[in-house]
């Protein structure tokens, strides 16, 4: 019920190719996330597949139907947007009636609706109010009430958690993973944030400069990165990557070795260096270690508590089988 | 102290402002009250200086005060909404991408520069005239009778001058309200299966409610003034003397400066409570 096809399909603004020929297939009850640094095309991707921007070439098919050329309204999808777009001089329950309102729905259907709604969304006790007396979480659950209750075949998601604090944004990961495991429909997610890609994702579809870079589950992503850019994006602390002679030695262009895949040894090791900043996460200590010949300093995942402080020098050892090799064209060598 | 100087100087210097504001505003309203209780008629050189509320009396039950205020509602609410609807239009229309847009906002704005007279004058003798009139040429090449605005409609015409003059000003400030609208919110109620008709009913003419109760505001402390326009098309003549005119009439036709100014004490008053009243909606909207 929520199959959503994209064939070659392409958007230009004016000379500008945004997305150059892409073809991509969302299958049902799947939850997909698009991310890739801003200015990627990943907005504009879920912009097309609404309806608020017209193709310039190519086909969208949601069920397998044609809906290239559908307006929004017709495409039974809902969408929930970064900045909420909440009606400010409606009351709660007014904004979650309005698109069964629209559709001309008969009165008791729509309260039942809202009431199921505002159960599910902890909203019951604020459906008389306004947008503007409600905090930023519940402005958020309001925009997904309003989605939810057109039980539409697809919802999208345009990087809803972005205005939302850090605490607030862990706790609406949940809402929004949980509320996808038990509505079981098709839900495309726009953010520019990996980690809420890795956390949430049933399929993480990375994005450059329009282009697919990869597409797979977020533990694939992880384990076998197509090329350096994917490589480099997921994972959070990044992935180091070394060219020169330490690639050389590995015979490619360039090795990527994560965080959590360096040893930390008393003596010897493949790099030795000086350790500069250290972040004390008390689970984990995050190490900046310089290296002499390697411009960018080399994060390495230690221990708890290590003995270590600004200044003192390091030993590292990558875990033999953890390291990722490219080739000059920055593609993964199997 | 530095403070109690520099108080006392400030106080020194705002001196003239405050005699100028006491001897421009306070001086003649004392006076218009002082003869509004005296029959003063210099023509026939009658000035008995205390005769009670009598001239209030002879203004508030003379046919010409009920007929007027009539008049002067009419010509307020029937300028209101045309500029306010001419002007969401306007705004709705100015909010689009077009060619040339900078120099169709200045066109827009012009007629708001042009004096009241001068603007009357124009209409008068270059549109509505007869004989010369560009819609009596309208007319006959459209093979009809030329119609004469100002003695057949005249309180009409009257409206269509101070409308056009009074358009920019209402589409200046809701063309600024209308840009201020989030553009998803539009996307929003488009997804939600809103067509552009109920998109503008549920969404941009709420959002433009502040601005809409602000230009009324405005507008009717303007136009419960207006003068220029009637002295310069109609003379008061043909239904179109207002309460400003009907002043205007007492002191200076008829000279009887006692009962004009008794009215004009009355349309202080009158202005006065709709302003109140007018302040009070507007309070209330923007609250919320």
């Amino acid at each position: 019920m929520g199959r959503i096809t994209l064939e070659k399909v392409q958007k230009k603004f004016g000379e500008v190719e945004v997305i150059p020929p892409l073809d991509l297939t969302i299958e049902d009850g799947e939850f997909v996330v698009f991310v890739g640094p801003s200015g990627c095309g990943k907005s504009t991707l879920l912009r097309l597949i609404a309806g608020l921007e017209d193709v310039s070439d190519g086909e969208i098919r949601i069920d397998g139907k044609p809906a290239t050329d559908l307006p929004p309204a017709k495409r039974g999808l809902a969408m929930v947007f970064q900045s909420y777009a909440l009606y400010p001089h409606m009351t709660v329950r007014k904004n979650i009636a309005f698109p069964m309102k629209m559709a001309g729905m008969d009165q008791a259907e729509q309260d039942r609706r809202i009431a199921k709604a505002a159960g599910a969304l902890n909203l019951t006790d604020y459906l008389d109010r306004r947008p503007g007396q409600l905090s930023g979480g519940q402005r958020q659950r309001v925009a997904i009430g309003r989605a939810i209750v057109r039980e539409p075949a697809a919802f999208l998601f345009d990087e809803p958690l972005s205005n939302l604090d850090a605490a607030l944004r862990v706790g609406m990961r949940m809402e929004i993973s949980e509320l996808h495991k038990s509505l079981e429909t098709t839900m495309i997610y726009v953010t520019h944030d990996q980690v809420e890609a890795m956390t949430m994702a049933d399929k993480i579809v990375v994005l450059r400069a329009g282009h697919i870079e990869q597409v797979g589950s977020p533990l694939e992503l992880y384990k076998a990165p197509r090329n350096v850019f994917v490589a480099g994006f997921i994972g959070s602390p990044k992935m180091n990557l070394l060219g020169g002679s330490h690639a050389a030695a590995h015979d490619c262009t360039t090795i990527g070795i994560r965080p959590e895949h360096l040893d930390v040894v008393a003596s010897g090791g493949t790099f030795t260096g000086r350790v500069g900043v250290a972040e004390h996460l008390g689970s984990d200590t995050f190490f900046h270690v310089h290296v002499d010949g390697i411009a960018e300093p080399m994060t390495v995942r230690a221990g708890g508590e290590v003995g270590l402080t600004h200044g003192d020098t390091i030993h590292l050892v990558p875990q033999a089988d953890k390291v990722h090799r490219f080739d000059d064209k920055g593609l993964r060598i199997a | 102290m530095a403070t109690q100087h520099s108080r006392a100087a400030a106080r020194l210097m705002i001196t003239p402002a405050v005699f100028v504001l006491l001897v421009w505003m306070l001086i003649p309203l004392c006076m218009t009250l002082y003869f509004s209780f005296a029959d003063y008629r210099p023509m026939r050189a009658t000035f008995e200086p205390w005769i009670g509320f009598e001239n209030y009396g002879r203004f508030l039950t003379s046919s010409a005060f009920t007929s007027s205020i009539v008049t002067t509602l009419q010509m307020v609410g029937g300028i209101l909404c045309i500029t306010i609807g001419g002007g969401v239009l306007m705004a709705l229309l100015l909010d689009q991408p077009i060619f040339g847009q900078g120099i169709v906002r200045i066109l827009v704005i012009a007629p708001f520069f042009v004096m009241p007279t001068v603007s009357a004058l124009v209409w008068k003798n270059m549109f509505f005239n007869v004989d010369n009139g560009l819609f009596s040429y309208a007319y006959k090449a459209l093979g009809m009778q030329p119609f004469d605005f100002l003695s057949q409609a005249p309180l009409f015409s009257i409206i269509v001058i101070v409308a056009w003059q009074w358009l920019p000003f209402a589409t200046l400030i809701l063309l600024t309200a209308v840009q201020s609208l989030s553009s998803e919110q539009l996307e929003a109620a488009e997804m939600d299966g809103a067509p552009a008709l109920s998109r503008f009913r549920h969404i941009i003419l709420p959002h433009l409610s502040r601005a809409i109760t602000v230009v009324i505001l405005i507008q009717t402390i303007f136009l419960l003034s207006i003068f220029a326009e009637i002295f310069v098309t109609t003379n008061g003549a043909f239904g179109t003397r207002t309460l400003t005119y009907l002043v205007y009439q007492r002191v200076l036709e008829s000279q009887n400066i006692g009962l004009g100014s008794a009215g004009g004490i009355i349309a202080v008053i009158l202005a006065n409570i709709v302003a109140i009243f007018l302040m009070r909606i507007v309070g209330k909207n923007l609250d919320t």
